[in-house]
């Protein structure tokens, strides 16, 4: 993103709608200015500012008297006045940026907006995490704080080597050089991104040490990290099994996504609801 | 997408909180699945939603691209709940933000009834999802936990922002600009309801609560935590 010196009037509103904070007024030119580097292409400054198409002179002109009087104007705050962002057409590696914190625009791996991922919230109608399975979400850099993939590639490096398996249906899974190691592609590991989920099941045994790994982990990347735990239920729709593994590791979840199971497939041909394999199965 | 999984706040703080939101997986259940969602859209105003939301398009309160200078005067802050439905263009996930758990309950009902064949999720507290599920006769099929905040917690904000910016999740929410809203209550230049409509145009896919940020403005406003 790239605002133009042309048309800012260094108004300043979009210093505050900056989700990473990039946006500031550069003293020596007296205009509004992406730091490229932190900057994020999520585009929240373009999409969510209501503009105005005013003539950037007379603003900057009426802002000097104002200033000069000491009054102070008192305007909408999510407003720029001129116009003044201007998008750029992204290139590789910049580009995943903005797949990575852009909400509206849909990874071309899934075909889902927002982070990418279908998780439990499909799982009536995929199977994805079945009766005995744990399905976990580990996210890094929400909220407004943002994430490098290399501190992302610890994780996937430290899951790998724990030998767990990474959803396929995930753009993160999809940028890995190579599953088995965890190592990701050498040119996005200093891209910064709004925030990005790794996604991986394992059997119910795994909870605890896939909790204590990703602690472990945790605490040598430079932002938050947040867990989702994703189950299915018995035929009661109770969970008795996974949330007393979570409350002995010290958990108490107070919100969560809930399926209600109203899905179904409806597609020609599709392939059925994946099925627990039967007891003694080598998983 | 876990826009809504990771709202911060205690279970009680979700109390006029309940997302139901309708989702069509690919290659399973998303032939036809455009006009199914118009429907679940549309079925859900007469339950009063707060918001309702389209994750391409955004909710029912939109930033303006070509705004008249005298809107600084006289802005409409009214939702636009109509808009949302006939915006719809493309196959996404659609919302249903309700501040109260009867309507929730009561427009799952009627989307059980209507059997779209979409996966329909609740996202609120534990209880309050489970309490709807039983109203509307419906087992639990699978849940995702939101287990917190972990790693370095000590870069995020107070707890009002950071009620506040999370309740859209994608990230839109900034911030300094929730902080602002909190201060400008406070020095009485916006009302709560207003400084709620601002953060809410930011959130794209329409999932902002404006009644539960209306509630956090009005205690920040005695009270910064």
């Amino acid at each position: 993103m790239r605002i133009d010196p042309n048309k800012c009037v260094a108004c300043g509103n979009c210093t505050y709608v900056c989700p990473m904070g990039a946006i500031y007024i550069d003293p020596v030119i007296k205009r509004a200015t992406v730091d490229r580097d932190e900057c994020v292409e999520c585009y929240a400054c373009f999409n969510g500012l209501s503009q105005e198409h005013l003539n950037p002179t007379i603003v900057r002109t009426m802002r000097k008297i104002f200033q000069t009087l000491r009054l102070r104007f008192d305007p909408e705050p999510d407003v720029c006045p001129t116009a003044a962002f201007t998008p750029e057409d992204l290139t590789w590696p910049r580009i995943v940026r903005r797949a990575f914190s852009d909400p509206r625009v849909p990874h071309e791996s899934t075909g889902v907006e927002g982070r990418g991922t279908e998780e439990v919230k499909t799982n009536d109608v995929s199977g994805r995490v079945v009766v005995g399975e744990v399905g976990f979400t580990i996210e890094f850099g929400r909220p407004g704080v943002g994430v490098r993939f290399r501190d992302i590639e610890k994780m996937t490096r430290r899951l790998a080597q724990g030998g767990v398996a990474f959803e396929k249906k995930n753009p993160i899974t999809t940028l890995l050089k190579d599953p088995k190691t965890g190592d990701m592609k050498d040119d996005i590991l200093d891209e910064k991104i709004m925030s990005a989920i790794v996604e991986i099941k394992v059997p119910i045994e795994r909870t605890e040490e896939i909790v204590r790994m990703v602690r472990e982990v945790e605490k040598q990347v430079d932002t938050v990290v947040v867990l989702g735990v994703g189950v299915r239920c018995d035929e009661n729709g109770d969970d008795n099994i996974v949330l007393p593994i979570l409350e002995r590791l010290g958990y108490h979840p107070e919100r969560a996504k809930t399926n209600t199971g109203l899905g179904r497939i409806t597609n020609k041909g599709a392939d059925p609801v994946r099925q627990p394999e039967p007891m003694g199965a080598a998983r | 997408m876990t826009n809504t999984l990771h709202r911060f706040g205690e279970a009680e703080s979700f109390r006029d909180d309940f997302i139901v939101f309708a989702i069509a997986s690919r290659g399973k259940n998303d032939e036809g699945a455009l006009e199914k969602q118009r429907q679940f859209l549309r079925m859900a105003i007469p339950f009063k939603p707060v918001n309702l939301g389209d994750a391409r398009k955004g909710g029912s309160l939109r930033p303006c691209k070509a705004m008249n200078p005298t809107n600084h005067w006289d802005r409409d802050f009214t939702p636009d709940l109509e808009a949302v439905v006939n915006g719809l263009e493309h196959i996404t996930t659609v919302a249903a933000v309700f501040d109260s758990r009867h309507n929730a309950e009561e427009f799952l009902k009627e989307v059980k009834k209507a059997d779209l064949g979409l996966s329909i999720n609740i996202s609120t507290s534990i209880d309050g999802a489970e309490q709807c599920c039983h109203a509307a006769g419906i087992p639990r099929h699978s849940v995702g936990y939101s287990l917190g905040f972990q790693g370095k917690t000590e870069k995020l904000p107070n707890t009002q922002v950071l009620t506040l910016m999370t309740m859209c999740g994608h990230g839109m929410v900034a911030q300094s600009l929730a902080k602002k809203m909190i201060d400008w209550v406070k020095e009485g230049r916006r009302t709560p309801e207003q400084a709620a409509t601002y953060m809410q145009r930011f959130c794209s896919c329409g999932v902002f609560n404006p009644v539960r940020a209306v509630r956090v403005l009005e205690d920040a406003r005695h009270r910064t935590k």
